[in-house]
């Protein structure tokens, strides 16, 4: 299944994917559109992706959690395009043996998705401005060295 | 040596900033990744807003500012990523 999806995101096909007769859990985690960021009001985002390498890069973060061979599986999906406030961006399903090896695979895959996976946003708030999210910029505090789209 | 020829990818804020998604690019042999991003300068006044050292990757896997590019190569830059 493709980790990058232009239609709503479904759970029951990725947990399919991954459930097994000797897995006894599986952790779920759903990151959804949320209505603000940073103090300001969002209505709604348009995902982007380096199509081949987010793909790539999804596929070595699940190697890397089945490489621990800890029996589990783990299946993701990442929207692209325009997705409105609630909508599910992202959703990571890990199925184990047991629940601590799931939540914990759940946890690293989003993480990592998070830090690696070449997808952006871009912003849409309720005062008509657009804006590219730059999790880097967030970090810094000055305005006098915050870069030139955050203006 | 000869001259050789990458394909380029803007990705995201990139893109909207140099205003194209993708171009080809001629440079001499042997060049790096650093090289690419040189080049880039050069032909694109805007791409003064880019950061010293973007992001970039080849053939979809990320590189290092010191990394060789061979001919036929796809090098991307990347904002810093912001999914999830």
């Amino acid at each position: 299944m493709a980790i990058l999806t232009e239609q709503p995101i479904r759970l029951d096909p990725l947990i399919d994917q991954v459930r097994a007769p000797d897995r006894g859990g599986i952790a779920i985690f759903l990151g959804l559109v949320r209505d603000h960021h940073q103090g300001r009001a969002v209505l709604g985002l348009d995902y982007s992706a380096y199509g081949p390498m987010a793909e790539s890069v999804t596929r070595e973060i699940l190697d890397e959690v089945a490489a621990r061979g800890s029996g589990v599986a783990v299946a993701v999906q990442h929207r692209v395009g325009a997705l409105t406030v609630g909508d599910v961006a992202v959703a990571v399903v890990a199925a184990s043996p047991h629940r601590a090896e799931a939540f914990e695979a759940c946890r690293y895959v989003i993480e990592e998705l998070k830090r690696r996976v070449p997808v952006w946003k871009r912003e849409l708030y309720a005062d008509g401005t657009v804006e590219w999210v730059d999790p880097t910029a967030s970090r810094v505090t000055s305005p006098e060295s915050r870069g030139p789209h955050d203006v | 040596m000869p001259d050789l020829t990458v394909r380029l990818r803007y990705l995201a804020r990139y893109a909207e900033l140099l205003g194209v998604e993708g171009e080809e690019l001629t440079l001499p042999a042997p060049a790096t990744i650093g090289d690419v991003v040189a080049a880039v300068r050069a032909r694109h006044p805007a791409a003064g807003q880019l950061p010293p050292k973007p992001l970039c990757a080849v053939n979809f896997r990320q590189a290092r500012w010191d990394d060789p590019v061979s001919a036929g190569d796809e090098v991307a830059l990347l904002p810093p990523v912001a999914g999830g």
